[in-house]
């Protein structure tokens, strides 16, 4: 009897709790997806609907498409998103390559000063960006590459924790296989492309994602090489929008140039979410 | 092995490259800036050597301004948002159903672009002359007035500030947090359960002392993180944080570098030198707190 008590009061409480959780968690991932709603709703509104509404609406009954016509002709939305998918794609490939040398020499060649450079590369992590972009800007600056994609790519390229990350996953490599090739008279550069590399894969395509967000998500660089519209990325663009886009303080256009900004990653993410977050995980911080 | 000494160093080449031209050089250079006073821009000569680019930085208002708001940032998020994040864990951690769902959701700030979502943040907030926006209409609820977020009350814009920085930062937290959480071995909850230890004390005596590392690492990571706050500022209010009264140092530094304000590279290179001396202290502080109270 009395244990039966003991029992239901122990579900009920139970049951509390789980109550309590899932309401807590239901209310920030509304928290976190309200922007995102927000911003779609905005960008199919109408400009003059979305002006006479004193009271925000939470929906709207006649989307139009207009603003994204609008953002792709009145500004040239279609400039930076063109500069920013250059930007990524040759300063992720640098990366790849760079990345995976100084990775296969760190873990798989012997040389004199092996271990004290990779001490030093090592150290080199706890540069904060924010001290070296000063001259970085003045030697851009004086080799009169501001506004031009050199100027935006080259500080951008190196990253020294995806180094570390790639050495540490090519030295579980066992050295047998590396013998073995050897024996068969395979070269170093041979082995590192048709052995290391597509074992590491998974590693790769980590440090790939994981560069591609960084390289979209770039601002405070492109901000101090860039002053010509021409050679600006979407996060520059839409300041610029921002400060004077539309001409009038056009809202629901400017929710539409966000929108196709922040697609792209939104789909990326979707599509390998566990890769990702794997990734991050692993030690990526945002930045 | 002669061979295989320069073949090394061919490989590394490419990364040394890089590395020394914008990374090692830089770091000499911008010492070296900030002790050369005078130094102009155009001829790229200076006056002299000595610390008036430091005096200089510390005692202008701006900079000083820039000190105050980071200071606050930091002291309001990182609590807040590792409290937060180590709740949402917990709860994350104690369901079954949908928790991939909610895991997806909570991840998705992190691949946002800080420039774009911080737009919508703004229109949430701003008082514009044709509507008071959502967070006003919100706040008329409660019987509350109107406050301008974006262009209003010092304190309207620092909470704003707050608000998207935790909303920017928690993801990291929560994933990090999760996978911690999970590593937690089964056999010391089970060994509490047979005791029929309270979920509170399995809490305080188990849960957070196995994940004490992981909570003291976010901890120093979030206030480096804070402290470099930047982009989240000029997503709200725009690119002369100065007018806004919403600098913060990273935002001083870029100031003084470029734009209106720019073509002081000294005072940039004085003021960034200042941040990083601020990160370290505030760092080796941590590291010593977490001496003491972090098991392993």
């Amino acid at each position: 009897m009395d244990f039966e008590k003991i029992e239901r009061a122990a579900r009920r409480r139970k049951l509390v709790m789980n109550i309590i959780t899932y309401v807590l968690l239901s209310v920030w991932a509304v928290i976190v997806l309200f922007p995102f709603y927000w911003m779609v709703l905005t960008s199919v509104k109408g400009y003059g609907a979305y002006n006479s509404e004193w009271i925000p609406q939470m929906y709207t009954l006649s989307p139009t498409l207009q603003n994204y016509v609008e953002a792709f002709t009145a500004v040239p939305l279609g400039g930076y998103f063109t500069n920013t998918v250059i930007f990524t794609v040759i300063t992720t490939a640098l990366m790849l390559i760079v990345t995976v040398l100084a990775a296969f020499a760190f873990s798989r060649l012997h040389f004199r000063g092996k271990e004290l450079s990779f001490t030093l590369f090592l150290s080199l992590m706890m540069i904060p960006t924010e001290l070296v972009v000063i001259t970085n800007y003045v030697t851009i600056t004086n080799m009169d590459m501001r506004n031009t994609f050199a100027g935006l790519i080259l500080p951008s390229v190196t990253s020294v924790f995806y180094i570390y990350l790639l050495k540490e996953n090519f030295a579980q490599i066992p050295d047998e296989l590396y013998y073995a090739a050897k024996v068969d008279g395979t070269s170093d550069l041979k082995y590192l492309l048709k052995v290391m590399i597509p074992i590491c894969k998974p590693t790769i395509i980590t440090i790939t994602i994981l560069k591609v967000i960084e390289c979209w998500n770039s601002y405070v660089w492109p901000r101090l090489v860039t002053d010509d519209q021409a050679y600006f990325l979407v996060s520059n663009g839409i300041q610029e929008i921002r400060e004077n886009g539309f001409g009038r303080e056009n809202i629901p256009a400017m929710m539409a140039a966000v929108v196709v900004i922040s697609l792209p990653l939104i789909v990326l993410f979707l599509l390998f979410r566990k890769k990702i977050m794997e990734g991050v995980s692993r030690g990526g911080t945002k930045g | 092995m002669e061979n295989n000494n320069r073949k090394g160093w061919l490989y590394l080449l490419p990364a040394i490259a890089f590395l020394g031209l914008f990374m090692v050089y830089p770091l000499i250079d911008v010492f070296l800036y900030s002790f050369e006073e005078g130094y102009n821009f155009a001829s790229q000569t200076y006056l002299g050597i000595g610390g008036y680019n430091y005096g200089y930085v510390l005692h202008d208002p701006y900079f000083l301004q820039a000190l105050k708001n980071t200071f606050i940032l930091v002291i309001i998020t990182v609590p807040v948002s590792t409290g937060l994040a180590l709740l949402i864990s917990v709860g994350l951690s104690s369901i079954k159903k949908v928790r991939e769902l909610y895991q997806t959701i909570f991840f998705l700030p992190y691949v946002t672009n800080t420039l774009a979502v911080g737009l919508v943040f703004m229109i949430l907030f701003k008082q514009t002359p044709y509507t008071d926006g959502l967070a006003n209409l919100i706040l008329s609820w409660f019987n509350a007035g109107p406050v301008d977020f974006i262009d209003g009350p010092y304190w309207a814009k620092m909470f704003v500030l707050c608000l998207y920085t935790v909303w920017i930062v928690m993801p990291f937290k929560v994933l990090i947090l999760t996978s911690a959480l999970a590593s937690v071995d089964e056999i010391y909850y089970n060994a509490a359960k047979v005791d029929g230890t309270s979920k509170f004390r399995i809490f305080t005596k188990i849960t957070l002392p196995m994940i004490s590392p992981t909570l003291f690492y976010l901890i120093i990571t979030g206030f480096i993180g804070a402290f470099k706050a930047y982009s989240d500022a000029v997503a709200l209010f725009g690119v002369d944080l100065n007018a806004a009264e919403m600098n913060t140092i990273v935002g001083y530094i870029y100031d003084m570098l470029y734009g209106n304000s720019g073509g002081y590279p000294s005072y940039a290179s004085a003021a960034a030198i200042i941040l990083f001396a601020i990160v370290l202290t505030i760092t080796c502080i941590n590291l010593l707190v977490s001496k003491k109270h972090v098991h392993y």
